[in-house]
């Protein structure tokens, strides 16, 4: 026999096997792949927080297993296959670079669904999902806007990808439409994770004049820094950074992962899961903002919140016209919206912001 | 594009502390060379040296017992590197590939518990008015104790290797261990306190980035700062001061980096991030000419047959 | 007091004894480990080298270790060469990488045309990137005495970042929306390192591992190349008499290093990997420096450690899925395997003797 064959027909019987815990006879199992470790205070910390959700939510009824420190490729194959042939019912692969490998072993398990994050790769047991972080810039960009004197707002931004150069749009426009004599200094690092990196640029550019620091980037070594620094303002990323709180951080982004997957898990269990690109924010719950500080002004705070309210519900879009690109030719007309496609995709800079992407 | 936003006090001042962990490092794996020790496990040794620095400050609330247990850390640990290449003999790179190995997962077991923590700050020396010198003020005066101990050690090296008899019996040892042995040296164990010498600086260069530079922890946080000091030590061939000149310029190099981001000048980051190791080679080539630079017994595994 | 006293010829008997009691003497300290961190200690050894073997999906892990083992094995071949001779080529991470860039930009070049030609061309070009790179601290070494293992390791991290600028810029995909990467080259035919026999982890790259064992075998023991390696690492002066010219010796050992390491690179990039991204490499040229130690430079010993190392990477994720042991703790077990491993060769080639207390 094939070992091609012999993989298909233990995933039929894991299948079958598997199929009977709706009637609750038999535990869901849901596997998780990390990219980083779960030390890492940032990414995967928040995913791994989702997971513990899970646990906690459902109970003896879910089991969760979890592998961290998967490299992308063949490695991040292996390892969904194992969980696979092991009986999970559900895998969430929570890197970019695991696409591919998430649509080669999906379709080889096609009983088992698998949940990519941030990619734009489906299959019919494949689904997306992602968050909406700009809602969460949007939103720091207006009290960054508002709180800083030097009108100089500090940028650390990790690689010159969509993601980020999204987050460095939303956050520009709504501190320019606040202040408009607000300029953004970008230092972009060229890594996820580096905390003395990080530290590093968050210094040089408090030096350089900025008083509101910003970062893409998952470590606290920035908020040390303006800690450090005494009067600079900054923002918790991925995670809340609480320690920080109240000043140098004023307010946070926060990953939260935990609604989706319980919601997921559940889908699962009750035998509707179905694939599905999700692209959720502050609405949705995927995108919290961390408490707002008194350190920043009440009236500040009042709009941050009203505008964090218009957005969950749907009557604001931060990516709203008028708007021009870098170049200064049109993008958006009055009142248009942006469209998900351009979003996902974007690798322009908004007219305003100076310096070019690095390619 | 603004050059005049980057002030070139702070940028010195920056540089000097960002320098720090490689200057320790490197000036540790610097003495262990010299005894004719190839030990590249110093990234695994820093990291240790990272988290047993944030433990001990975080349990003591004292970043000075964090520092002193930092040093003791990185020395431990490189014990093990000293039991495997000088008492069973087994080669030098293989041994400190797995230390590195070894050092990254035990300091991410150590470090479970202290992930979002934030550790006691360790306060800058307290000059009083020499802080306020213009110019050279915040470039001198400015800095936590550990800075000035870094240099402070860079010229303890340099004249114990130069000056002592202790120096002396050192370099004999790494340029050739077998004319060493015939003196009487005991190589191994001159070479095992080296070892040490060389852990417990890693150590503590580990530690400046958990407790001072960064200051929090995280698995893997070194991030190949120890791969760096590597290469500066083949940088400075050898010799003290060149590594305090290089640990400046690799620092000034990523500071100078980050700040013409910050200016608005476009650079190729991935292309200057290249430079410190192409220079490194660079001097290499440069140096051949002299070929009394590297010890003569770098590398190679002593047996006294006697 | 006990002295170590040189064989006359390493012992036979310990060559293969020591790797067994460096196993069991890894279980033992591996298992003090997971016992404290409250996992079942025979449980977690058992999952790690026994569940991949001979376990339930046996039949799925054990093609993997061709897989991941394949890599190791081909680069460490190389090295153990070099290592014999008394060359360090301790760069093969960065020969890895160059290999897998020129022979996936030579892939891509020819996008999306088909021929049964360029993939044998990807393989030459692989193989080209990985030599070039090993022969800059060559000729480095020949031209101006510079130490090798030194430049070879500088380069490792010139190549790590040639490698992060050419994912995000010349050998993007156009069509991925921007984000970091290359085409996946698994799905362009005429390029892509398919398995040989579908699902038995047999890719090209481990035909070309074995084709290096063989050959390395034959070269050390038959021909008089391997004589001139064999003789110039062990006594340098006598092989200037038996006429070895040492310049060709270093380009020959750091030529063929960098060229496997650049083939094991292409190979994964065009098979199991895919596509050229910001983190494609994945240690393999540092790992198989180990391999190659713990193999004892021996082509056969290499090909054993090379699968060990795989058995302790796909049992450990396997461990870490089952029963919830850290990474971390996988990482520290290896270390400790790799301790022992190292530490424990001394018997093979030198025994304890109990001796008096000479007088000074």
């Amino acid at each position: 026999m094939k070992i091609t064959t012999l993989l298909a027909s233990a995933a039929i019987a894991l299948g079958l096997a598997t199929s009977g815990f709706a009637d609750g006879h038999e535990k869901t199992k849901v596997g998780f792949v990390y990219v980083g470790p779960i030390g890492d205070g940032g990414w995967t910390y928040e995913h791994n927080k989702g997971r513990l959700a899970v646990e906690e939510h459902f109970g003896d009824a879910v089991e969760t297993v979890f592998v961290e420190n998967v490299a992308e490729g063949p490695d991040s194959e292996r390892v969904m296959t194992q969980m696979a042939l092991d009986g999970a019912d559900l895998i969430f692969t929570t890197s970019f670079g695991y696409m591919d490998p998430t649509i080669n072993i999906a379709a080889k398990f096609p009983d088992v669904k698998f949940e990519h994050a941030t990619g734009y790769k489906r299959a019919d047991n494949v689904s997306t999902y992602s968050a909406r972080f700009y809602e969460g810039r949007a939103i720091q960009g207006h009290i960054a806007g508002k709180m800083t004197k030097s009108n100089i707002i500090g940028y650390i931004a990790s690689y010159p990808i969509p993601e980020v150069i999204r987050g460095i749009n939303a956050a520009y426009i709504h501190a320019a439409k606040v202040n408009p004599d607000v300029e953004f200094k970008i230092i972009w690092a060229y890594t996820w994770f580096d905390p003395a990196k990080e530290a590093d640029a968050a210094r040089a550019l408090i030096e350089q004049g900025a008083d509101v620091v910003l970062q893409h980037t998952d470590s606290t070594a920035p908020q040390a820094a303006a800690q450090e620094a005494g009067d600079v303002v900054t923002f918790g990323q991925a995670s809340d950074m609480g320690q920080y709180a109240p000043f140098p951080r004023v307010s946070s982004i926060i990953d939260d992962w935990a609604p989706y997957y319980i919601a997921r898990t559940q889908a699962v269990m009750d035998g509707t899961w179905e694939s599905t690109d999700t692209w959720d924010g502050i609405g949705a719950g995927m995108v919290a903002i961390g408490e707002i500080t008194d350190a920043v002004p009440a009236d500040v705070k009042e709009e941050a919140l009203a505008m964090k309210a218009a957005i969950a519900d749907g009557s604001y879009h931060p990516f709203t016209g008028p708007l021009k690109k870098q170049d200064g030719s049109d993008w958006l007309a009055e009142g248009e919206i942006a469209d998900d496609g351009t979003l996902a995709g974007m690798n322009f800079y908004i007219e305003g912001l100076t310096g070019e992407i690095p390619q | 594009m603004d050059l005049s936003v980057i002030n070139p006090v702070l940028l010195l001042a920056a540089l000097m502390s960002a320098a720090t962990p490689i200057l320790l490092a490197a000036t540790g794996e610097l003495v262990v060379e010299r005894a004719g020790v190839l030990n590249l496990g110093v990234e695994g040794m820093m990291i240790v040296g990272a988290i047993c620095g944030f433990a001990a400050a975080v349990e003591s609330a004292s970043p000075l017992v964090g520092f002193a247990a930092a040093a003791a850390g990185g020395a431990v640990l490189s014990l093990l590197f000293a039991l495997l290449t000088q008492l069973t003999l087994a080669n030098q790179v293989a041994s400190g590939l797995a230390l590195t190995l070894f050092g990254l997962g035990l300091s991410a077991l150590l470090g479970q518990g202290y992930v979002g923590v934030k550790p006691p700050r360790m306060p800058d020396v307290d000059f009083g008015p020499l802080a306020e010198i213009p110019l050279l003020g915040p470039v001198l005066f400015s800095h936590d104790p550990i800075l000035y101990i870094g240099i402070l050690l860079v010229a303890a090296v340099w004249a114990v290797l130069k000056f002592t008899r202790a120096g002396l019996i050192l370099r004999a040892v790494g340029e050739n261990h077998d004319a060493a042995h015939a003196l009487g040296y005991k190589v191994v164990r001159i070479r095992t306190l080296a070892i040490m010498f060389g852990g417990a600086l890693a150590g503590l260069g580990g530690a400046y980035i958990s407790l001072i530079r960064v200051p929090q922890w995280t698995e893997g946080m070194t991030a190949g700062v120890g791969w760096i000091a590597l290469a500066l030590v083949v940088f400075a061939s050898w010799k003290p001061w060149r590594v305090l000149l290089g640990a400046y310029l690799f620092g000034g190099i990523a500071q100078l980096q980050l700040n013409l981001q910050g200016a608005g000048v476009a650079i190729p980051v991935e292309y200057l991030a290249m430079s410190p190791y192409i220079i490194t080679i660079v001097v290499l080539v440069v140096l051949s000419a002299d070929r009394t630079a590297a010890p003569g017994s770098l590398g190679r595994i002593f047996h006294a047959s006697g | 007091m006990i002295r170590l006293e040189q064989r006359p010829e390493p012992s036979r008997v310990f060559a293969y004894l020591t790797p067994l009691m460096a196993v069991l003497a890894t279980f033992l300290f591996g298992g003090v480990l997971f016992a404290v961190l409250g996992k079942d200690p025979v449980q977690s050894i058992v999952t790690i080298f026994w569940e991949p073997l001979f376990g339930e999906f046996a039949f799925f892990y054990r093609p993997q270790l061709l897989i991941k083992g394949a890599p190791l094995v081909l680069i460490a071949i190389g090295l153990s060469l070099g290592f014999k001779a008394g060359i360090w080529n301790i760069g093969a991470e960065g020969q890895y990488i160059i290999g897998a860039l020129v022979g996936a930009g030579v892939g891509l070049a020819f996008y999306p045309a088909a021929s049964v030609l360029i993939f044998p061309l990807m393989v030459v070009a692989g193989a080209f990137g990985g030599w070039v790179w090993a022969m800059i601290p060559g000729v480095l070494k020949v031209r101006f005495g510079t130490n090798e293992i030194l430049v070879s390791l500088m380069l490792v991290y010139v190549a790590e970042q040639f490698l992060a600028s050419m994912s995000l810029g010349l050998l993007k995909n156009p069509e991925g929306f921007g984000f970091p990467g290359s085409r996946n080259l698994q799905q362009y035919a005429s390029a892509h390192n398919a398995e040989i026999i579908a699902g038995s982890g047999m890719h090209w790259g481990v035909v070309a591992a074995l084709i290096a064992v063989i050959f390395a075998y034959v070269l050390l023991s038959r021909h008089r190349l391997g004589f001139a390696v064999r003789v110039t690492g062990e006594a340098p002066r006598a092989a200037r008499f038996a006429g070895v010219n040492p310049n060709r010796l270093v380009l020959f050992c750091l030529g063929i290093s960098g060229m496997l390491a650049g083939l094991a690179g292409l190979f994964e990039v065009a098979g199991p990997a895919g596509q050229v991204s910001i983190d494609f490499n994945v240690g393999y040229g540092f790992t198989a420096i180990i391999v190659a130690f713990l193999g004892r430079l021996h082509p056969i010993g290499i090909v054993l450690a090379g699968l060990l190392m795989a058995l302790t990477y796909i049992g450990g994720d396997i461990a870490q899925s089952q029963l919830g042991l850290p990474a971390a703790a996988i990482q520290v077990f290896q270390g400790m395997l790799l301790f022992f491993l190292l530490a424990l060769d001394l018997f093979t080639n030198y025994r304890l003797r109990l001796r008096r207390a000479e007088v000074a």
